[in-house]
């Protein structure tokens, strides 16, 4: 095989080709230079600033949270590390298998992890909660998959811890993510995603303070997500203290009292509108609403028939019964409708136009006056003073005691309730009042709705002789860091526009409630410290024959108590509601005493150790006793 | 014409005309390479830079036989390295080792080579032979085309197989620049179909934004399934970030965080370009980019000087074969192309890839050594 040299004029053809192409590569060259020059010189700081954006990633610090106290010093709820598990979900590079491995080691099904994903706002670099509170050796695994599947991160944070766990739980609040609505409505810019912050009660209230500052962290993380330097930091502001009015002592009192009956328990004093205990059964333990609930789990709460995330005792709206009577009374007096001496004839009912109003007792209560009226809960001798005086002149009265209206404590969703009159049935009905409804209303049915915080400010009131507080939960507040504390001294409201001798001839009558042969409220008795109060019984179906004949289950009566102590110098207000509990002589009263002689009990003994005897001394009455 | 080996090892020629410009040039190359492998790479139990040393070593002891065996007698050999590499090419497709979709790589001892790689000498070589055995005066005809069409599809379609999108078009563009060579009917449609073929990164950019996502997205998929595995334009847009980041003097060695925290995908093999971009700037790159220009050029410096048309075409194949891998990665790691896996000759890691460009650079050493000798 042999190669020839070619002619030389194919020689010159051949060589122009060559020329050609070495130019034309030259010139492809060039563009690749003029495109690198636009990438690198022309938008050079557009694409370093891209490259900054990919590698620092700002992670917030959370603040600690700022501790809660009861007015003793007692510590309610703290902060305590937890292992909790966050997914990056742009950094997963394969979603499923980390999904799936995240499901075997939590115990979750699949998809209850997906809807954890799926609920992040925000960019897809955002880091979503999974679970707090890993055990250690749920974190082990994981960490050991970590390498493999890729997004995962546990941190080490601080979590809400309740130590009383369900007790005063509707007061306290709970934690959680903010929500997409919450940071929306945010005005300032101290929320990010996934801070967390008090989602009701005083968690919520209080949270601008609890919550303290976050700090920020500028972090240099790699394509896989993982931290590798701290380029720099904002330090976080903890959280401001709070020391609450409430005497964890007798809110356990109350708790234990109540038990697992429906219900609600509130406990001032009238002295300042301190909140001394705060209950509202059924409840759940902040613990788990704080943690990381499933929408399932949330769904059932949610939907729970027995509303346990309600808190009863300001967003529990119910008839106050023959508790009613007291401003009614009140009202009767001011407006010397009667002198209490005067006496009425009760024959056990009142007729009144087509329709006739029976009383609780039926053979009725005879010649009765104001005091044995009250002291025996007459409701003839109401049913009379009502129709006298009108509904208007009840519905004035009742506003001085704070009724109709939100007492403005410091917690959100306070219902108003309702305090009914000729113009309130206009406006909400369009209808005119009828005469016959008036004396519903006398006795505290019908259309009246009140709190039971409500007829603790009510009681309150009586017990202080007209003067009034804002009924308030915290007592002061501190900054761990600077030691600086702020107290909140009590807000005091206008008096009560009810002359003192009206509050006195009350007082008189309150008392024999308790004290008298007769009372209905003789559940409440105690050989250890003078006690004042009312019986209520708030029908649940509205008939004038209700509590005649026991009603089924579900629509039973709820039974009120309303008490203070002692009478001569009053230190404690309660207000005691128990669902369905029929009458509030049998079912509420002996939850008053209770606490009345716990609050006020001249030695602190010991919890649980009480001397038998003496302050178990509720025997019931022996007659069924009726508000 | 017969020449023993001691002959040739004592040619004049081969100390005269021995040029040390392409010499330092793909030196100098080889070594920002290496620097860039350094900067991004530990990796396994040997650094991925050392065993491209290791490579680079082979590489440089291919082009020292490559230049000292005359060319002519190398072209005896090439229809039997063509045969050869087209068992590999089909033993691979056998029992070939895949690795993200492709199967490319047969395992030889504890090393892994990639024939594909190999189909480009082999390719080189038979094309060139065929056209210099034969003398078509007035350029070639469609007809007259046929034979080394087919020489160049049997190893195409079987790495298309694999499938190695890249590597196919890095033969068929081979074939396109050896027609040039020698010449078709019209030169004018030379000119204009060599021109259509190079300006294709810059015409495809006008096609490619005209299309809808869905059918860009289906057009890459259906072109080379293996380029994008994760989907999206995730390695494009960090490859550009990482280029444009560079700046004007680049960010400095190992301080490169695109390639430093891993945004940058494949960056020891397809995207070293923007390693070195990225940690050494717009200068950075214009220095490399016209290292590589200079080795080209003396390439094609070498096939005007050929003393005959087997050493042109070999010259102008393995330019053509260099150039277009260098000018398709660097559109591509510029976001001028979607993302074809082309490696960037002689800085991306890989051995065989590696091996087979620095034989080519010795051929092209070859050529000029043996070119006529005016001045003697």
């Amino acid at each position: 095989m042999s190669y020839i040299s070619p002619p030389q004029d194919q020689v010159k053809a051949l060589h122009d080709r060559l020329l050609w192409m070495a130019v034309i590569l030259c010139g492809i060259v060039a563009l690749l230079v003029v495109r690198l020059w636009g990438l690198q010189v022309w938008y050079g700081d557009y694409y370093h600033q891209l490259s900054e954006q990919n590698r620092l990633r700002h992670v917030p610090i959370q603040a600690p949270r700022g501790l809660i106290y009861d007015r003793a010093g007692r510590l309610l709820v703290t902060n305590v590390p937890s292992l909790n598990l966050y997914v990056v979900e742009e950094d997963m590079s394969d979603p499923s298998a980390t999904i799936a491995e995240i499901s075997r080691t939590l115990g979750l099904t699949e998809d209850e992890v997906r809807d954890r994903i799926n609920k992040r706002r925000e960019s897809a670099y955002t880091p979503v909660l999974i679970k707090q509170g890993l055990t250690l050796s749920e974190a082990a695994r994981l960490e050991t998959h970590r390498l493999s599947l890729s997004g995962l991160k546990i941190e080490v944070e601080a979590r809400r811890r309740y130590l009383y766990g369900p007790m005063a739980s509707h007061l306290l609040g709970y934690v959680g993510e903010v929500t997409a609505e919450q940071l929306d409505a945010a005005k300032d810019d101290s929320l990010s995603p996934g801070a967390i912050i008090g989602q009701s009660g005083l968690e919520s209230s209080y949270d601008h303070w609890l919550r303290g500052r976050d700090g920020m962290k500028r972090v240099e993380v790699d394509a896989l997500g993982h931290e590798r330097r701290v380029v720099d930091a904002v330090e976080p502001v903890r959280g401001d203290d709070l020391y609450l009015t409430i005497d964890m002592e007798l809110q356990r009192v109350a708790e234990e009292a109540l038990g697992d009956r429906a219900g609600a328990v509130v406990a001032v004093d009238p002295n300042s509108g301190d909140v001394l205990a705060m209950v509202s059964h059924p409840s759940v333990d902040p613990n788990l609403l704080s943690g990381n609930m499933s929408t399932a789990e949330w769904t059932k709460l949610v939907n729970d028939s027995e509303h346990p995330l309600t808190n009863r005792v300001i967003q529990g709206v119910y008839p106050p019964g023959s508790v009613f009577k007291i401003p009614v009374a009140a009202a009767a007096l001011e407006s010397h409708q009667i002198r209490p001496e005067d006496h009425l004839f009760c024959q056990g009912g009142l007729q009144f136009g087509r329709r006739y109003f029976h009383d609780w007792k039926a053979g009725g209560h005879g010649d009765i006056a104001m005091n044995d009226a009250i002291a025996q809960s007459c409701d003839v001798y109401f049913y009379r003073l009502g129709s006298e005086m009108g509904v208007d002149t009840i519905a004035k009265y009742a506003t001085e005691f704070g009724l109709g209206q939100p007492t403005g404590i410091a917690l959100s969703s306070e219902r108003h309730g309702i305090v009914p009159s000729t113009d309130w049935k206009v406006k909400a009905m369009g209808e005119p009042w009828y005469p016959g409804e008036t004396l519903s209303v006398a006795i505290g049915q019908g259309y009246v709705g009140v709190t039971p915080l409500q007829m603790a400010d009510l009681i309150a009131t009586v017990a202080s002789g007209g003067r009034r507080y804002q009924p308030h939960l915290v007592k002061a507040m501190q900054d761990r860091d600077s030691g600086r504390l702020e107290a909140f001294p009590p807000t005091r409201l206008a008096d009560a526009a009810v002359s003192a001798k009206t509050f006195r001839i009350l007082r008189t009558a309150l008392t024999a409630v308790v004290e008298g042969e007769h009372g209905t409220g003789g559940a409440a008795r105690s050989k250890l410290v003078s006690i004042a109060g009312k019986t209520g019984t708030a029908q649940v179906v509205g008939s004038a024959n209700a509590g005649q004949v026991k009603a089924p289950t579900g629509f039973e009566d709820h039974a009120w108590f309303v008490a203070f102590a002692p009478v001569e110098s009053p230190e404690i207000a309660i207000a005691v509601l128990v669902e369905h509990g029929g009458h509030g002589g049998s079912a509420a009263a002996p939850v008053a005493k209770q606490m009345i002689e716990h609050y006020l009990r001249p030695e602190p003994s010991t919890p649980g150790s009480a001397p038998p005897g003496e302050v178990t001394d509720t025997k019931p009455a022996k007659k069924p006793m009726r508000g | 014409m017969t020449v023993s080996l001691p002959r040739m090892i004592s040619d004049r020629r081969v100390p005269t005309n021995f040029d040390w410009r392409l010499v330092a040039a793909t030196s100098a190359i080889l070594l920002i390479g290496l620097v860039s492998l350094y900067s991004v790479a530990g990796g396994g139990t040997t650094p991925i830079y050392q065993r491209q040393f290791y490579w680079m070593l082979l590489g440089w002891a291919t082009f020292g036989l490559m230049t000292v065996v005359d060319y002519r007698v190398l072209a005896r050999y090439a229809y039997v390295g063509y045969g050869v590499v087209m068992l590999l090419l089909m033993l691979v497709l056998v029992v070939g080792r895949s690795s993200q979709g492709a199967q490319r790589w047969l395992s030889v001892g504890g090393l892994s080579i990639q024939p594909s790689e190999l189909a480009k000498l082999a390719v080189l070589f038979v094309l060139a032979s065929y056209f210099a055995e034969r003398r078509v005066v007035g350029g070639y005809r469609i007809a007259q085309l046929t034979v080394p069409m087919l020489l160049v599809l049997a190893p195409l379609v079987l790495v298309m197989k694999q499938p190695d999108l890249g590597t196919a078009l890095t033969l068929l563009f081979l074939f396109l620049a050896m027609v040039a060579v020698v010449g078709i009917r019209s030169r004018t449609l030379v000119v204009g179909a060599l021109l259509f073929v190079m300006l294709f990164p810059f015409l495809w950019q006008g096609v490619w934004h005209s299309l809808k996502d869905y059918q860009r997205a289906r057009l890459v998929t259906f072109l080379d399934p293996s380029a994008d595995p994760l989907g999206k334009s995730y390695h494009l847009m960090q490859s550009k970030i990482a280029i444009g980041s560079g700046g004007w003097f680049g960010k400095g060695f190992q301080e490169g965080t695109q390639s430093q925290l891993k945004f940058l995908p494949e960056a020891h093999t397809d995207f070293v370009f923007s390693v070195l971009a990225e940690e050494w700037g717009f200068i950075g790159a214009i220095v490399v980019i016209g290292l590589y220009l200079t080795v080209l050029l003396l390439g094609m410096d070498a096939a005007i000087r050929a003393r005959d048309m087997l050493g042109s075409l070999l010259a102008v194949g393995v330019v053509a074969m260099i150039g277009f891998n260098l000018i398709i990665n660097v559109a591509m790691t510029s976001g001028l192309l979607p993302v074809v896996g082309i490696p960037l000759p002689l800085m991306s890691y890989g051995g065989t890839a590696m091996v087979v460009t620095m034989t080519g650079l010795g051929v092209v050493m070859n050529v000029r050594i043996r070119r006529l000798l005016l001045f003697h």
